[in-house]
């Protein structure tokens, strides 16, 4: 039932992904890629990641669409038709996709007792976390206190990307030298 | 969109539950699945929704945009300022222990100080990138849609 279900989700994922790469109109493509990022999310909870699905959910299907479509407000509404047809491009993400595949041939198959990922800090997260910290969500236990020095550099970096784009696009500057030169 | 009646009951009635839910998915993080980064982002959603439905002009009345810009740096310097706490209190940096008598309490309330700095930041942000994307005057019309 699990396999079907992954089958399934996985060819709905390629299906949408075709798609988006083939349709011209921005709205259709920022809507599919929606439907992409919710079906990202229903695989990521059948590998027991809720915690993953549920960023993938909030930030890909309802945050980013958002973003994109304010985007396609300040831009154009339909991809501009290339002039002429290349191959090269093709060439490049089949090989580059066919590199990746080759890639996990070598890979601890999913959910492997002897994965490289099982046998480092892992088991010790799990076993400490109860008497250290006494919380039942790992995840959070790992992301807040064990690894609480990454999470706040990864803060840092949504704080860093949140000013780059407020100094760059929101018009801050231009309100403010506007309001100064109204008070000279 | 003042001509969307049913957008705009609908609308009505979703915020509530969302900012709700957000609250939930923040302070219930270390029980069940979620944090801060999920639940600043729900957070936002409901704030944006009702952006796109009642206009952003509207929006910007009850959260401003000096407000939002402090709430970016506020969300940091609480999860920073924690680790400071901890440093104070005869800690190492973000060493939650020392926050409690018993570790695993202090574990508890540092992991509820750092997740609530990260919901605040992730909150500011996507307001913050919110504005500044529909801020900007838009070059289509509703019907070119």
């Amino acid at each position: 039932m699990e396999l079907a279900l992954t089958i399934l989700l996985f060819v709905a994922l390629v299906a949408t992904a075709l798609t988006i790469a083939l349709v011209r109109r921005l709205f259709a493509v920022v809507m599919l890629s929606g439907v992409f990022s919710l079906l990202s999310a229903l695989l990521f909870v059948l590998m027991d990641a809720v915690d993953v699905a549920f960023t993938e959910a909030a930030v890909g299907a309802g945050i980013s669409s958002v973003l994109m479509l304010g985007t396609i407000a300040l831009t154009a509404r339909s991809e501009k038709r290339p002039e002429r047809y290349s191959l090269v491009p093709l060439a490049v993400v089949l090989l580059t996709g066919g590199v990746l595949i080759y890639g996990t041939l070598d890979m601890p198959n999913f959910g492997a007792a002897d994965a490289p990922v099982q046998l480092h800090v892992g088991p010790d997260y799990i076993r400490k976390t109860p008497e250290d910290i006494d919380v039942p969500n790992i995840v959070t236990a790992v992301l807040a206190s064990y690894r609480g020095f990454d999470t706040l550099g990864e803060v840092t970096v949504v704080f860093t990307a949140g000013l780059g784009v407020v100094l760059l696009i929101s018009g801050l500057g231009r309100r403010i030298r506007r309001r100064r030169e109204g008070a000279d | 969109m003042d001509h969307h009646l049913i957008l705009r009951v609908v609308t009505k009635l979703l915020v509530a539950p969302i900012l709700l839910y957000g609250l939930y998915v923040q302070f219930h993080g270390d029980f069940g699945p979620g944090g801060g980064f999920q639940a600043g982002v729900i957070f936002a959603v409901g704030f944006i929704l009702y952006g796109i439905v009642f206009g952003l002009r509207r929006l910007r009345k009850s959260f401003p945009d000096y407000f939002v810009h402090r709430l970016v740096a506020l969300g940091v310097l609480i999860y920073a300022g924690t680790g400071v706490v901890n440093m104070l209190l005869g800690g190492n940096f973000l060493d939650y222990n020392v926050l409690a008598e018993e570790g695993y309490k202090g574990q508890h309330w540092g992991i509820i100080a750092v997740e609530l700095g990260v919901g605040v930041t992730v909150f500011g942000v996507m307001m913050a990138i919110y504005y500044s994307f529909a801020g900007r005057p838009p070059r289509l019309d509703d019907k070119d849609w």
